[in-house]
């Protein structure tokens, strides 16, 4: 049977001998009788070589992107990952460890821990950074609560250009306690997308203003004023970013005047893996530590004066503070931020403005392709990262199905669901998309109408 | 090159310090190379918001494998060492769960491909779905959850969403026991609850009587560990369960420590409302150094019109579909769709196991439980004389009152002996706390050396405390001072 247990026949017997008792149920006694050893209505067990058939057979019903070319963003992208980081990633001493509670035999975690912190401190131009949140969604979602209690006000204003997924995290984490959700409105018309300007909603209760950059519809915006701005009525400014790859080009969120900048870190080298694990980077200014939720890493020496690393400041945390903790979380993504900190070293500078500089250009070609096309239109502003939103001749949706027919993949559903965006598409770019594949999309999207 | 002077040279350096990667930074090593760029280059990026630099390491590959291959080499994991830490379920990993989580159709699948492409993911979260349903007794599950903390604020939200869509609007008060984790209380907080706590009893059940003091119409819920944090089955689950019901009360169920009853007891039927459930816990997911892990939850037919959207569902035409239309969900609690490189490997772990194999899986946690427990009752101070079930708590009580030694002192003098020490000072309610969970995964040899391992420390305390006091002495650091990292942080280079 292959549960995996090691116990012979004869170490049962002497093991239930040494405990005193003549069978193992003798050890469930305080189960009810009558609901013990219920029937699990189970598929019987495979065997490790059936389960591997059945696993790549079900595997085999997806199409992966290494398949057909992709050309779908909105959130997660198909950047290239170096083959060291799964490998690196894949070591049995970093995934088969746990939480680094005893830091003399987890310097290994620790350390990689600190490593990640100061990328993502750089990266994301800010002072502290914990080491990860669930995903940049969630991420999301916690800094608003963090600004929250910063500020103790309880308004937040999200900018419509803001993931609706990230929009609806905030809603779910903020929801319970009443609290005073505004989001900008967003219009798609004849002239082009209108948003409300989030500075507005603003008002002397307001906490945070969140905005995305580059915004969902990969605009790269201008946010010169906006911080000062948002300081002035004492709230703070979170800003968000889907693909971090721009963070190799773009300036960061630090540097435009966020207080709390976060980032779904799965561009830098993670695999798509259907939507996670990810992880959510999360960075603020240090006077603002003591409430940045989940695990820190801090750098301090042994008694013989040796560095060494410790989880800190554990004061936030719900082990120790229980229903007064920052945040009920108790994971972070520690591998992935393995993965993040070994791809970001293993790329230097040089690579990663390179892969920023190569997604931005393959979308302005394909932006200026796909204008050319009778019906087509683009509708986000530039500048422009490595994704935009085109308006199309037909449904978004129906657009999707038939690009699928000629084995591409492209569009996000959850834009085509908004009124009045019923006939655009989200396309997004990577180093990875060749000018054949582009070509190719660009084929499609003129036979697909035709 | 630097030429180095002969003793300046480390003679067989074993475990050194390993030097930062910004240590190890040399400007100008190559980095990652491209290839060359296909379409034009574009310069329309104004000044205004491009990066004026961009810090990172530069080393080469082998340079980079070598430090993570260094810094690994710095970890206790399960591959190389017992690691008996109560309450984590630190079980073997099976590599096939990393095979199949590496396939190109799991790995590389992005999360908004139609669904027609991705049915073969669809149908591996449409079973999961069911087969955790099965082996609880729910009615229903979300997969959506990122860890059990998150799955606690799914459960709660829910039972929230429970009470208000029935007019209830007056409750806000959370039970929860003393034994219980410090995400239960926490998550109710992010709920807008406030909890109370409920005192266990002499036996380590919850106390009853306590319990019913506190029932009223103001009740959201109870959240309930069990087997507790103890390691106990909670001898009077159903009184407990009907009490809180009986004021209109919800119970929620944490699933810390579901690895002891998989086809002994299905939770739905003790009186759980919802339960989470930690994948990286109970069905084998490696924990990655302390993430990610997964925390579906599974509900019963009252919450189930309020699982975060979206479920996984058969359409009649045989086809999986993403459903997002329920009108009454919580919403979303992360992006897409969960973890679901991690629940590919639960899956596949239980479709291994199949009905009598869970059962085993089950038993033998317990059996290795109880059989340390014997191993080592005489020389340590048990918390509760009962039988446990996957895990039990001692206390180092009589250690520290005769022998002036610590229970942290004894968790660092196992790191010597190249053993991870078990969970300490948790549960809070017992003093000097050492929470040893073996899991199936152990052989009786390793059993029997961690139970003479822990005799000698016991013997080491009376005869030679100082020993123990200044450990560990065999690892490439000593005690670190944690209370200066806390009162003058330095969190990054």
């Amino acid at each position: 049977m292959p549960d995996f247990t090691q116990l012979t026949a004869d170490d049962r017997a002497h093991m239930l001998r040494t405990i005193g008792i003549d069978r193992i149920e003798d050890l469930f006694a305080d189960v009810p009788a009558d609901a013990r050893h219920p029937m699990l209505d189970l598929p019987p067990a495979l065997t490790e070589l059936e389960a591997s058939r059945h696993l790549a057979t079900l595997a085999a019903q997806n199409v992966s992107v290494r398949d057909w070319p992709c050309f779908i963003g909105g959130g997660a992208y198909n950047h290239y990952s170096p083959s060291a980081v799964g490998h690196i990633m894949g070591q049995p001493q970093f995934y088969t460890a746990y939480t680094p509670y005893q830091p003399e035999v987890s310097q290994g975690t620790l350390q990689v821990s600190f490593e990640f912190q100061s990328l993502v401190c750089d990266l994301l131009g800010l002072e502290v950074a914990n080491d990860s949140v669930y995903d940049g969604a969630s991420a999301v979602g916690e800094a608003v609560l963090m600004a929250q209690r910063l500020t103790r006000r309880e308004r937040v204003v999200l900018a419509g250009s803001v993931h609706p997924q990230w929009r609806e995290v905030v809603h779910a984490y903020v929801s319970p306690r009443n609290v005073d959700l505004v989001t900008g409105q967003l219009e798609l018309s004849s002239d082009g997308l209108r948003e409300q300007r989030a500075l507005d909603l603003v008002d002397e209760h307001t906490a945070c203003v969140v905005v995305q950059q580059p915004d969902v519809f990969g605009h790269v915006r201008d946010l010169n004023g906006l911080a000062q701005a948002v300081h002035e009525r004492g709230a703070l400014l979170i800003v968000c970013v889907a693909d971090a790859t721009s963070l190799g080009l773009l300036k960061s969120p630090g540097a435009w005047g966020a207080d709390i900048a976060t980032a779904e870190g799965q561009a830098l080298g993670l695999p798509l893996q259907y939507g996670g694990p990810w992880a959510g980077l999360m960075a603020s200014k240090t006077e603002y530590v003591r409430q940045l939720p989940g695990r820190i890493s801090g750098q301090t020496t042994d008694h013989a004066g040796r560095r060494g690393f410790v989880l800190t400041l554990q004061a936030r945390e719900q082990h120790i503070r229980r229903e007064k903790a920052t945040s009920n979380i108790c994971t972070s993504q520690t591998l992935l931020a393995i993965g993040i900190t070994a791809y970001l070293s293993l790329m230097g500078p040089d690579g990663l403005r390179e892969v920023a500089r190569q997604s931005h250009a393959k979308a302005v070609y394909a932006a200026a392709r796909i204008a050319q096309l009778p019906g087509y239109e683009l509708v986000t502003p530039k500048p422009f990262y490595n994704e935009f939103l085109v308006r199309t001749p037909l449904d978004g949706l129906d657009l999707r199905h038939r690009l699928v027919e000629k084995r591409l993949l492209a569009g996000v559903p959850f834009l085509h669901g908004m009124p009045g965006f019923e006939r655009t598409l989200l396309l997004a770019f990577t180093e990875q998309n060749t000018r054949a594949e582009i070509d190719q999309l660009v084929r499609a999207l003129s036979e697909a109408t035709s | 090159m630097t030429t180095l002077s002969p003793e300046s040279i480390e003679l067989n350096p074993g475990l050194q310090p390993e030097p930062l990667l910004s240590e190890l930074s040399r400007p100008g090593a190559p980095g990652h190379q491209l290839p060359a760029l296909d379409v034009p280059d574009v310069d329309d990026l104004g000044g205004q918001v491009l990066r004026p630099e961009l810090r990172l390491p530069e080393v080469g590959e082998l340079d980079v494998v070598r430090h993570f291959t260094h810094l690994a080499q710095r970890n206790f994991s399960i591959d190389a060492v017992f690691y008996p830490l109560g309450s984590c379920t630190m079980k073997y990993n099976p590599r096939i769960n990393e095979d199949v989580a590496r396939l190109p159709g799991i790995a590389h699948v992005h999360p908004l491909q139609p669904d027609e492409t991705v049915q073969g993911a669809l149908r591996i979260m449409f079973e999961l779905q069911h087969l955790l349903a099965e082996i609880t007794g729910f009615a229903a599950a979300t997969l959506q959850p990122a860890a059990g903390a998150q799955g606690e604020l799914a459960g709660m939200l829910m039972m929230r969403a429970y009470h208000l869509d029935r007019g209830d609007t007056q409750r806000r008060k959370v039970l929860v026991p003393d034994s219980a984790h410090g995400t239960n209380p926490a998550t109710a907080a992010m709920c807008g609850f406030h909890t109370v706590s409920i005192p266990s009893d002499a036996n380590g059940n919850i106390d009853l009587a306590r319990l019913q003091a506190e029932l009223d119409d103001t009740v959201v819920g109870l959240m309930l560990t069990n087997p507790s944090t103890l390691g106990l089955f909670e001898q009077q689950l159903r009184e407990v369960t009907s009490a809180v019901h009986g004021v209109g009360g919800l119970v929620y169920g944490d699933g810390a420590n579901l690895n002891a009853i998989l086809g002994v007891v299905k939770p739905a039927e003790m009186g759980f409302d919802c339960l989470h459930i930690n994948v990286h816990k109970t069905f084998s997911t490696p924990h990655g150094s302390g993430g990610p892990g997964a925390g579906p939850v599974v509900v019963n037919a009252r919450l189930e019109p309020f699982l975060p959207a979206p479920v996984v569902v058969l359409r009649p035409d045989g086809s999986y579909a993403l459903d997002y239309d329920r009108p009454r969900s919580i919403g979303r609690l992360k992006g897409f769709q969960g973890h679901f490189g991690i629940l590919a490997r639960g899956y596949t772990y239980i479709r291994m196991h199949g009905p009598d194999g869970l059962r085993t899986l089950s038993e033998t946690a317990v059996l290795n439980a109880n059989y340390l427990k014997a191993l080592l009752s005489d020389v340590f101070d048990l918390a509760y004389d009962r039988s446990c079930m996957h895990e039990f708590v001692l206390s180092g009580r009589r250690q520290k009152t005769r022998n002036g030694v610590r229970t942290l002192d004894i968790a660092k003098r196992l790191l010597d002996f190249g053993i991870h020490p078990p969970t300490i000072y948790f549960p809070l309610i017992v003093d000097e706390a050492i929470m040893i969970e073996p899991t199936e995964s152990e052989s009786r040899t390793t059993l029997d050396h961690f139970a003479a391992v822990m005799r000698q420390i016991a013997r080491e305390c009376e005869q030679t405390p100082e020993l123990v006091r200044r450990a560990p002495t065999q690892q490439v650091v000593g005690r670190l001072d944690e209370v200066t990292a806390a009162r003058k942080p330095i969190l990054r280079w």
